[in-house]
């Protein structure tokens, strides 16, 4: 097997989530809630050689058709992403990421005396700025680190 | 003025604010029909001590001719049993006709608007914001020199401040020249210069009110609260750096008035009450007349 059929080994059908920041493959994983542990093939190329981005990543996940919801969370860290819906071996849907005007019930906010941090009824809720995220609720934004604050729980 | 809820200086337009400052204006020169309130119920929900703000909502209900109720302290109440904010405003709202709200969690004005069918009058949450202490700031503002052409210094600690924060929102609308004066430590947050910025504000930060005081038409003083620094010595010492005197002022222009929105402790020496540039009492009396005037905007469409 060569290098390059290591990186685009081909799956049957799932996703494959290309153009992913280099180093970011695994924030992918996390936002996707996946850790192996439920037994999916995941396969993850990081910092390949990349004509647009000079380093990318890769991820491919069996068995996994991206909601919409998840691509938007993806689309915060991964703004040139390209999604490929694959079905019997073939890309049957292949689409960049959108940024999304806002994103509920994702990120957990870091203000410790936000509202949405109490034990309330109420859903965490971003606004998506240029360069970063900011809460709807006690406007803290959010611009280095997103990853740490979302909330794959 | 169509508005369902009061929770940020952000959504106010300049229209709305002249709006109920206007109001303002009438209601203290010429009073209101007591009659068409006679049958509304304000409810005070503080889960924060401020006498102040409470009794002048108080009062400015009840000189509308309402009345109001209020869940006693804190300590009494079933939030110490561990009840929800949500399910408080979802009992409250089916007893009142208007709910103003004080909370220490920052956003708690916007979620409570969520849950009820009935106003909210956002009057303070956490370092969040405080529109109608804007309101009245502002009422106090326009009385005394104008809006136009204004230039006005906010000082002292402008990060956990939350009627700095709203008072730059409602300040970048009348489109004034802002200067704020703080420690390095306490300037503005990342979230509130942002906006100012997005809005195009005339905004200029100092650590040192000489550099500006003598262009000022308003000084507006706030106090650094000790618990901000992690020692009592470095409290001291920026706390004496922010401090207005008699002699400071003399550098200053003679009409320029000092505000503050109080209870203040020892950032303006005694000695200013008595000159002409003084303002603090005045301001805090027009917090009846403002709020009434923002309630009878708000009630209007229920109390015919
Ligand atoms: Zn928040």
């Amino acid at each position: 097997m060569t290098d390059q059929e290591l990186r685009v080994s081909k799956i049957e059908s799932g996703t494959v989530i290309d153009h992913v920041p280099g180093g970011h493959a695994l924030k992918v994983l996390a936002i996707l809630d996946i850790d192996g542990s439920d037994g999916e093939t995941v396969s993850i190329g990081m910092n390949v050689p990349s004509d647009k981005l000079g380093r990318k990543d890769v991820v491919k996940v069996e068995g996994h058709e991206l909601s919409q919801n998840e691509v938007d969370v993806i689309s915060l860290i991964a703004s040139d992403a390209s999604i490929n819906i694959i079905r019997d071996f073939d890309v049957v849907e292949k689409s960049r990421v959108d940024r999304p005007t806002t994103v509920t019930d994702v990120i957990a906010c870091p203000n410790r005396n936000c509202i949405t941090t109490e034990d309330e009824p109420v859903q965490s809720k971003f606004d998506v700025l240029e360069n970063g995220v900011r809460c709807v609720y006690c406007d803290t934004i959010i611009r280095e680190d997103l990853t740490d604050h979302i909330d794959t729980a | 003025m169509h508005r369902e809820h009061v929770l940020s200086t952000k959504e106010l337009s300049r229209d709305d604010i002249e709006t109920v400052l206007d109001r303002a204006a009438d209601i203290a020169h010429s009073g209101t029909d007591r009659s068409r309130y006679a049958d509304t119920i304000l409810a005070l929900l503080f889960f924060e001590p401020s006498t102040r703000t409470k009794m002048s909502f108080d009062t400015a209900m009840k000189r509308l001719g309402g009345t109001t109720i209020d869940m006693g302290s804190v300590q009494s109440s079933s939030v110490t049993k561990g009840e929800s904010l949500a399910d408080t405003i979802r009992v409250i709202e089916g007893y009142a006709d208007a709910i103003v709200l004080r909370h220490p969690s920052e956003g708690a004005a916007k979620m409570a608007s969520e849950f009820a069918d009935v106003p909210i009058i956002n009057a303070g949450d956490g370092a969040g914001q405080h529109p109608t202490q804007t309101l009245l700031d502002l009422h106090t503002i326009r009385e005394n020199v104008g809006f136009d052409d204004l230039s006005i210094g906010i000082m002292g600690d402008l990060k956990y401040g939350r009627t700095v924060h709203s008072l730059a929102h409602a300040l970048t609308k009348i489109d004034a020249r802002q200067h704020f004066i703080s420690p390095e430590s306490l300037r503005l947050p990342r979230s509130v210069r942002f906006d100012l910025h997005e809005a195009g504000a005339n905004v200029r930060e100092h650590t040192d009110l000489e550099d500006v005081l003598s262009t000022l038409d308003v000084l507006y003083v706030t106090r650094i609260q000790r618990e901000r620094f992690p020692d009592e010595n470095e409290y001291r010492e920026v706390a004496g750096q922010y401090r207005i005197t008699e002699a400071a002022l003399e550098a200053a222009n003679d009409d320029l008035i000092v505000m503050h929105p109080l209870p203040r402790v020892d950032e303006i020496a005694p000695g200013v009450d008595t000159t002409t540039h003084a303002r603090y009492f005045e301001q805090a009396h027009n917090g009846v007349p403002v709020r009434m005037a923002l309630l009878d905007l708000l009630l209007q469409g229920e109390a015919q």
